[in-house]
């Protein structure tokens, strides 16, 4: 039984740009549009991103296998993503 | 002053973290340089005790410049020889000597150099006017408007790294004579085996594929050895050591290529945690002195940006440069069928003093060979 209670969507993205902050401090939230793909508007590069992904195991404590990384192109699909992944307790894919 | 890369031709010497009289270690960190590029923890190439410290804080001296001296253990404390604090890399361009022997230096007062730094005027190459040759504020302020031409006002950051590089990259052009060769490597076998080891690890243990690509790269040295070391005084010089640059690029624009050490010997799990420090490091601006002055061969991979292969510009003294682009997935032939691979196009930047175009060949043919096998990287 799963007692977490799972964030909202809004604090899920607050995490996402927290942990975004962290390897790029010079993208400005305001300007990132939740629908397109978040690693041709920040200039992500492939150790960026996958420091991205630990900022989110570190904040969240999901395991997050490469082989889902291509539901993480938007804010909006990390966001539901991990949504998901929470609701659905701890086990990893 | 160490040589902290070929585009560096003299740095500012911010803090001191020793002092005469201290005990240090070889590899000890003693001084932090600022260059166009970075802020530089400078290691000392000796053991021994720090005898005296020749450059102030905030002062700016050429490459090859005395930072200090250190008394070498076991020497006797008369017979103290300058040293460097740090060694410079092989450097073939001139080193300049530094403008005034350490006990010529000009005297300076606390207010003309406060205000030197302020204007960014380089006090060494004043002409003072005051009691004994002294630099005044006076003559601080006439040489800050005879040098207000745009080349030696310290503009920003990004425009002094900017010019900085374009001056390596200068030298590289006029003094290198480049060839270059590319060849397309199947990715399948490597990105299979990787995405297996992978799914094995958390996340903070795994392993991005550009670590094949170094780990290959160091490895073929072994059976070429022309594409490593330096070219200075006239001859190649290859290395025994293999400390591969890294070009990294920073946000907000500019590169460094620092080294990471000893890449051949490492196993692919060292090899990524040093990649994945040493570019957090770049980007926060903390790198070592060693760091930037020794790599021996550079890779460069800017496939993460999408470009399908890239032909570098040698980082002299270097004799190569070797190039990936995106791993991505095109026809290939095999057995007469023409099925969908991943595929990654490497290049080659090399240096015809050090080697030949057929030499170049092998050198990729070996990195390919040693893809083919990624279980033994």
């Amino acid at each position: 039984m799963n007692i977490r209670t799972v964030p909202s969507d809004a604090d899920l993205r607050k995490t996402v740009f927290a942990a975004l902050r962290k390897v790029a401090p010079d993208v400005d939230p305001a300007q990132i549009l939740d629908s397109e793909s978040l690693r041709d508007q920040t200039d992500l590069d492939s150790m960026d991103f996958l420091n991205f992904v630990l900022g989110l195991h570190a904040a969240l404590g999901v395991e997050i296998p490469e082989a889902d990384y291509r539901r993480l192109e938007s804010v909006q699909g990390i966001v539901a993503y991990l949504r998901e992944r929470l609701s659905a307790g701890e086990a990893p894919a | 002053m160490p040589s902290l890369g070929a585009d560096m031709e003299a740095g500012v010497l911010t803090k001191w973290l020793v002092k005469p009289g201290d005990a240090v270690r070889r590899g000890d960190i003693v001084a932090v340089v600022q260059t166009e590029k970075a802020d530089v923890d400078v290691e000392i190439f000796a053991t021994g005790q720090i005898e005296k410290i020749v450059v102030s804080e905030g002062e700016k001296v050429p490459v090859g410049a005395v930072l200090a001296t250190v008394r070498v253990e076991g020497e006797a404390p008369a017979s103290v020889s300058p040293a460097p604090a740090a060694p410079a890399a092989p450097a073939p361009a001139p080193v300049r000597p530094p403008a005034a022997a350490p006990d010529e230096r000009p005297r300076v007062s606390p207010a003309a150099r406060r205000r030197a730094e302020e204007l960014g005027v380089d006090l060494s190459r004043l002409q003072g006017t005051g009691p004994a040759g002294a630099v005044t504020l006076d003559d601080v302020a006439k040489a800050a408007v005879a040098s207000a031409s745009p080349a030696a006002a310290p503009a920003d950051r990004a425009a002094a790294m900017r010019r900085a590089i374009a001056a390596a990259m200068s030298r590289s052009n006029r003094e290198i004579p480049h060839y270059y060769l590319g060849t397309e490597i199947d990715m399948g076998a490597a990105l299979e085996w990787l995405a297996a080891e992978n799914a094995k690890r958390g996340v903070a243990e795994r392993v991005l594929p550009a670590v094949l690509l170094l780990k290959a790269v160091a490895l073929a040295v072994r059976e070429i050895p022309e594409m490593n070391g330096f070219f200075a005084d006239g001859a190649f010089r290859p290395s025994a050591a293999v400390h591969l640059g890294v070009a990294i690029s920073l946000r907000g624009g500019g590169l460094v290529a620092p080294a990471i050490h000893d890449a051949d010997r490492q196993p692919l799990s060292d090899l990524m945690r040093g990649l994945s420090d040493i570019v957090a490091r770049a980007r926060a601006g903390s790198l070592k002195s060693s760091e930037m002055s020794d790599p021996t061969l550079t890779v460069t991979n800017l496939g993460d940006l999408g470009v399908e292969s890239v032909f570098g510009v040698i980082f002299p003294p270097q004799v190569a440069l070797v190039g990936f682009g995106r791993i991505v997935e095109r026809p290939r032939v095999r057995s007469g069928i023409v099925v969908a691979r991943a595929t990654v196009i490497a290049s080659l930047a090399a240096d015809h003093r050090a080697s030949d175009g057929h030499r170049g060949g092998r050198f990729l043919a070996a990195v390919d060979a040693l893809l083919q096998k990624p279980e033994a990287l």
